[in-house]
């Protein structure tokens, strides 16, 4: 009997729970499209008349999405599709309504809802493509440098005159072709692609120890320049381009990847101090990042300067435990309420209860995310999901955080929910990613004929 | 490659439990104070989406709320504006809100903790909720005649006129000249809300301040009764020791002489104290201060009156009455007499006389007798509350007796009634030397038994530095006041 065989046989196979994510989806479906139902009840006493067209097309969305991924990817992970549609639902919703809000205000702004049901489809639509034609995610370690000059090319992108656009105070615009796009939100897919190929390779390297100060062990000096490159370039972002929330994410995402591929705290350590004191020189040197600095520490000194803050903060203490309900809050009272802001939006109208499940939801993408890499078998898969993972965790702590106080503002959009093209497309592939890495994580071992004891060996024989 | 990942599961755990603590401080732990916020304009705008409640005087009512038909449903109205301008003071979406609008807007605007169960039961009910009704002390005719009184004035004189019952505090009347049109800054058109707030802001009349509680001024020969009241009690005299009554008195340590506003002398060079406030004879008072009561004792006396406290919660930014800190001794005789840096509000030297016509008892000043729910449900009744115990009773009933004379032989001749006894006292107090004096006037009736308490103030009054044209120029409207109290 061959024991290699019987111990695959035996081996833990992960159920492809399909059927599970099915259900999820009908739940996640429900969550928007009541949600939509709700905001017309209380905008206009009826349930609005082309609810049958929104709910229809985020069912085809999800649909669709959900199809692709029985047939292409049947292993992958089956809480990630749903939590997504919950976000991108919830999010059209609460557009929709900051729409209906703008409008009886005669707002130059919006709206906001077609664009971003249309953003959807798009990124449901890559989602689909990158599912399709990519079958394993180690096709894209391939293109490790081919990736990482588009990345930092689209990163830098704002900074080429006539081309960057700056709004309110932060060049992460780019205007192309009459679409205004934010690079920096693809970008952040081919840095982690990127980083994560680099690291795969010469993690052996960096992993060497050098002087050990307070338990910790340092890097080598000579093994120092990625992490210097890396730290300059978000350091020109912040200078540059004045946009201290994407500087972190960059920095952030590229210091874990290196604590994970080499194993060593050191370069965490490491990252914190370079990191801090960049921000600091930020705050002696550069007077916007300060006006930052002052707005989280005390924005009811100048209520006039720090509105936005101001009446975030207000809004959601209007909206209280269980918030003022869709469509009776006031959240357009918030400058950018629709995109930067959305999630205080939602705290007025939701509150705390609601809220705090949008932040679990959140929670539960990152979670989900990591736990892919703990399960996938080749180290650049490991190093892709974590990083699309953190990315993931960072982006919607620095701004949740921001807009809700917890550390100083910085401009970044909240996945699924903000309004913005760039955001929903990256961020749909980065889901698309995570599943398949995902799928070729929990699928079980192909069948491989060995040949083996079972067989009964041609003896030549001799007499 | 494992152990970093369930590293960073945890540092990402960490994360997301302080987005969830944060957003659980500022939702529920800070909710209070952020909605308190008077710059919060949600709580402001929900308030404007209710029927706020209306502001009752002797049962009809001076501001409510009628329907509109623009994007707010409710629009304040005041029905007789100028005349309860500075008691309700405004209620303005652009400018937040004064006077009872502002202290009692807990239950006029439904927010009340005690109107909860009315709310829960409009909610059920599908019934639009409602604020509650606040119910003033006014006397609708002592209101109306001090208005009148202040307003027949020549040259468009500002002042202030408080009438109190002295048994309870009850403000039977209070007016504070110039006034204004609180339904201009109510109004909806924001346009014309700006440029009206503006333009009332910029006045240098101050319309939009109350001078009866937001203003202090010198009280001049007024505060004498104080002087009194404090050598009364320190039982070394009585209404009938003598007193200088020199034409000047030599302040100490300094070569200035205090005059009588060139009356010349009180009548002797030894007069009785009865004699010295019929007079308003300053030397005597300000010898007495300086060379015998001394400073701390007259501080004493005005703080038992209620100088240096709070003294009314029904009326917000209410300026504090002083007494001033360490005089010396040439200070202290300027003191005596209500100059110096004595400053009071026309509420507090109502106050002072209430106290006297009270037996020596200073009854907390109210303005609100009653709150009640929409339902017209008793929520509160204001109940009298006792502020201090300024004199004794028979230091009260002396000082009582003295300002009787005050009107029968002295100065206070204007506020005479026929048949009824009336204790009064003049001043005229000097800003300064560009500016017209302060006329002020305060005075008691009946003298058995008072049943209202007046101070008027005039405030640049065009009239002669004495205490005499002073009292001609506001007694008059103390009369008038008294008398609509008592003949009612």
């Amino acid at each position: 009997m061959s024991s290699a065989l019987a111990a695959a046989s035996d081996a833990f196979v992960h159920r492809k729970r399909r059927g599970s994510e099915l259900l999820l989806l009908a739940l996640a479906l429900a969550i928007g499209i009541s949600a939509y139902a709700i905001i017309g009840l209380a905008r206009d006493n009826e349930v609005p008349a082309d609810l049958i067209w929104y709910g229809g097309g985020l069912t085809v969305l999800a649909v669709v999405a959900h199809l692709t991924v029985r047939f292409r990817a049947p292993y992958a992970d089956p809480v990630l599709l749903p939590v997504v549609v919950a976000l991108n639902g919830l999010g059209l919703a609460m557009i929709h309504r900051i729409d209906l809000s703008l409008e009886a205000a005669d707002s130059q702004f919006g709206p906001f809802a077609p664009s971003q049901l249309m953003w959807s489809a798009l990124g449901v639509t890559l989602f689909v493509l990158v599912l399709l034609l990519l079958q394993d995610h180690r096709v894209l370690q391939a293109y490790t440098y081919t990736l990482g000059l588009a990345g930092l090319g689209l990163l830098l992108l704002p900074l080429i005159p006539g081309v960057g656009v700056e709004i309110n105070g932060s060049r992460v615009w780019a205007n192309i072709a009459g679409l205004s796009i934010q690079p920096g939100e693809i970008a952040k897919v081919c840095l982690v692609v990127a980083f994560s190929g680099y690291l795969v390779v010469n993690r052996d390297a960096l992993a060497l120890a050098g002087r050990r100060v307070l338990g910790v062990d340092l890097p080598r000096g000579r093994d120092l320049g990625p992490i210097l490159v890396a730290w300059a370039a978000s350091m020109a972002v912040l200078v540059f381009q004045r946009d201290l929330g994407s500087s972190l994410l960059f920095f952030g995402i590229f210091v874990v990847l290196l604590y994970v591929a080499t194993e060593r705290p050191g370069w965490l350590v490491l990252g914190t101090l370079l990191f801090s004191s960049g921000a600091y020189l930020g705050y002696l040197f550069f007077s916007h990042v300060r006006l930052r600095v002052e707005g989280w520490l005390d924005p009811f000194g100048d209520p006039d300067l720090f509105d936005q803050i101001v009446e975030a903060q207000f809004g959601l203490a209007w909206g209280g435990l269980l918030g003022r309900g869709l469509g009776e809050g006031s959240p357009t009272r918030v400058p950018y309420a629709w995109s930067d802001f959305i999630a205080t939006s939602l705290g007025e109208e939701l509150g705390l209860a609601g809220l705090m499940a949008i932040v679990l939801l959140y929670g539960l993408i990152v979670e989900r995310g990591l736990r892919v890499a703990l399960l996938c078998r080749d180290s650049f898969g490991k190093l892709l999901s974590v990083g699309l993972a953190v990315s993931f965790a960072l982006q919607v702590f620095v701004v949740v955080g921001g807009v809700t106080g917890l550390i100083p503002l910085t401009g970044l959009t909240t996945p699924f929910l903000s309004a913005g093209g760039s955001s929903m497309v990256a961020n749909w592939a980065i889901i698309a990613l995570l599943l398949r890495i995902s799928h070729l994580a929990r699928r079980p071992d192909p069948e491989v004929w060995t040949p083996g004891a079972d067989e009964d060996t041609q003896v030549v024989k001799l007499r | 490659m494992n152990k970093p990942v369930r590293v960073l599961a945890v540092g990402c755990a960490v994360l997301f439990g302080l987005l969830l603590l944060n957003v659980n401080y500022v939702q529920f732990v800070n909710a209070g104070e952020l909605n308190d916020d008077p710059d919060n304009r949600r709580v402001v705008d929900a308030e404007y989406a209710r029927e706020r409640g209306p502001i009752f005087v002797a049962g009809a009512p001076v501001a409510e709320s009628k329907a509109a038909d623009d994007r707010f449903e409710f629009l304040r109205t005041y029905n007789q504006p100028r005349l309860y301008s500075h008691l309700t003071g405004y209620y303005s979406y652009l400018y937040g809100s004064s006077g009872v609008e502002r202290t009692h807007n807990d239950v006029l605007s439904g927010n009340d903790p005690r109107l909860l169960f009315n709310r829960v039961i409009d909610l059920v009910s599908d019934r639009q909720p409602k604020g509650g009704n606040v119910l003033l002390t006014i006397d609708q005719r002592a209101q109306e005649t001090a208005r009148k009184g202040l307003n027949d004035l020549p040259d468009d004189a500002k002042g202030a006129v408080v009438a109190l019952r002295p048994e309870t505090g009850e403000i039977l009347s209070m007016v504070s000249l110039p006034d204004y049109d609180p339904r201009r800054l109510a109004s909806h058109d924001f346009a014309k809300t700006t440029a009206a707030y503006k333009e009332l802001n910029d006045d240098s009349g101050k319309p939009l301040r109350n001078r009866a509680v937001q203003e202090r001024y010198p009280p001049g020969s007024t505060f004498k009764l104080v002087t009194a009241a404090a050598a009364l009690s320190s039982g070394k005299y009585s209404p009938d020791s003598m007193v200088t009554g020199q034409a000047t008195y030599r302040l100490p340590k300094s070569s200035t002489d205090l005059g009588n506003d060139g009356r010349g002398s009180c009548g002797g060079d030894q007069i009785t104290l009865t004699r010295a406030l019929a007079f308003s004879c300053n030397t005597a008072f300000a010898k007495l201060a300086a060379e015998d009561l001394g400073a701390e004792a007259l501080r004493e006396q005005a703080e038992a009156f209620g100088f240096g406290d709070d003294v009314i919660d029904d009326l917000p930014g209410d300026a504090t009455s002083v007494f001033p800190a360490d005089p010396d001794e040439p200070q202290t005789a300027l003191s005596a007499i209500g100059q110096f840096e004595v400053a009071s509000t026309p509420l507090q030297m109502a106050m002072v006389v209430a106290g006297i016509a009270n037996d020596g008892t200073v009854m907390k000043p109210y303005l609100v007798k009653e709150e009640r729910s929409p339902d017209l449900e008793s929520l509160d009744e204001a109940e009298p509350e006792a502020l201090s115990q300024a004199v004794s009773s028979a230091v009260a009933s002396d000082l009582r007796q003295m300002m009787v004379e005050v009107t029968e032989t002295g100065t206070g001749g204007s506020a005479a009634m026929s048949g009824i006894e009336v204790g009064s006292k003049t001043g005229t107090a000097q800003s300064s030397d560009e500016r017209n004096p302060y006329a002020w006037f305060v005075s008691f009736a009946p003298a058995d038994n008072p049943e209202v308490a007046v101070a008027v103030f005039v405030e640049d009054a065009n009239v002669e530095r004495s205490d005499v044209s002073g009292g001609r120029l506001a007694g008059p409207i103390a009369r008038a006041v008294m008398e609509a109290v008592i003949n009612q």
